[in-house]
């Protein structure tokens, strides 16, 4: 698949995307999945700054999202889908998209988040959903960087992953 | 606070309150002081750009200087921006650049961009790696 990560991460595009993932993977997409972002021309130009010229991002709602995952699939290049919450990921997974695993890159601090890792904060909502994500048979693991420790699921939940 | 233009410095890490303690070290504590620090860590993108809005108006700041154009802190600050009449965001802040804004008397768009050319020109590959060798 030309799609090597799944991920989700509340500062979308950032730098651990386009420096930390894109440049050791060789990434030369990124897909965005945001319905504001996808409706939004002034959003999409914020997230396209500071993107080196020769990556490509699209911007897709779920609902489109659905219908040309399996273009962005086949394409020859590696690439990277980006959620910016569980629920974006979640609702893509149960409404069919053929996603093999996910990566929980960052969820940060807000009040009524419980640590669970260095960069990943939960609410009981956003555990469900990643649970229901892996009862869909998806691997749901944390890795904030390629170099770092890859830590499933249930470890993350457990407060075990550090 | 000193008198003069204010800046807020975000920035990865602990990078932006090293940069402004280089700027202490180097230009003086009055100087410093015209440079608000910010760390975007443990922040999400909604909740760092809160967090700069508050400091860009508690601060009265007309600055804000980023590290990494593609970075969190840039995104933060362009969405400040927005709704900050006059608000200037600059990238890829490094120390020549900060020095030059925390020592200039006013603060305006040709001191910004004259601050920026010297940050550019302060870059450079010394020895002879700098003959491509």
């Amino acid at each position: 698949m030309a799609i090597e990560v799944y991920r989700i991460d509340d500062r979308l595009i950032h730098g651990q995307v386009v420096v930390g993932w894109a440049q050791p993977l060789e990434l030369e997409f990124i897909v965005l999945v945001d319905d504001e972002v996808a409706a939004s021309a002034w959003e999409q130009d914020l997230y396209r700054m500071g993107v080196p010229c020769e990556m490509r991002v699209f911007f897709e709602s779920v609902e489109s999202a659905l219908t040309r995952l399996p273009e962005y699939q086949q394409m020859t290049q590696p690439g990277l889908l980006l959620t910016g919450d569980t629920e974006t990921m979640r609702a893509l997974v149960e409404r069919g998209a053929a996603i093999p695993r996910v990566n929980i890159g960052g969820v940060h601090h807000r009040a009524e988040r419980v640590p669970r890792l260095r960069y990943v904060f939960l609410t009981p909502e956003e555990e469900a959903d990643l649970l229901a994500i892996l009862a869909r048979g998806v691997e749901v693991t944390a890795q904030d960087l390629p170099a770092a420790t890859l830590v499933p699921l249930a470890d993350v939940l457990s407060g075990h992953g550090e | 606070m000193s008198d003069g233009p204010r800046a807020i410095v975000a920035a990865h890490g602990n990078l932006a309150a090293g940069l402004v303690s280089a700027v202490a070290c180097i230009a003086g504590d009055a100087a410093a002081a015209r440079l608000l620090p910010l760390s975007n860590a443990t922040l999400g993108g909604a909740e760092l750009a809160e967090a700069l809005r508050q400091a860009v108006l508690s601060a009265g700041a007309q600055v804000v200087f980023t590290d990494l154009p593609a970075g969190s802190c840039t995104i933060a600050a362009r969405r400040v921006a927005r709704d900050v009449p006059g608000l200037a965001v600059v990238c890829g802040a490094n120390l020549p650049l900060l020095l030059s804004f925390a020592v200039a008397s006013h603060k305006s768009a040709a001191t910004l961009s004259e601050a920026v050319d010297k940050a550019r020109a302060a870059m450079l590959v010394a020895g002879e790696a700098a003959n491509g060798d």
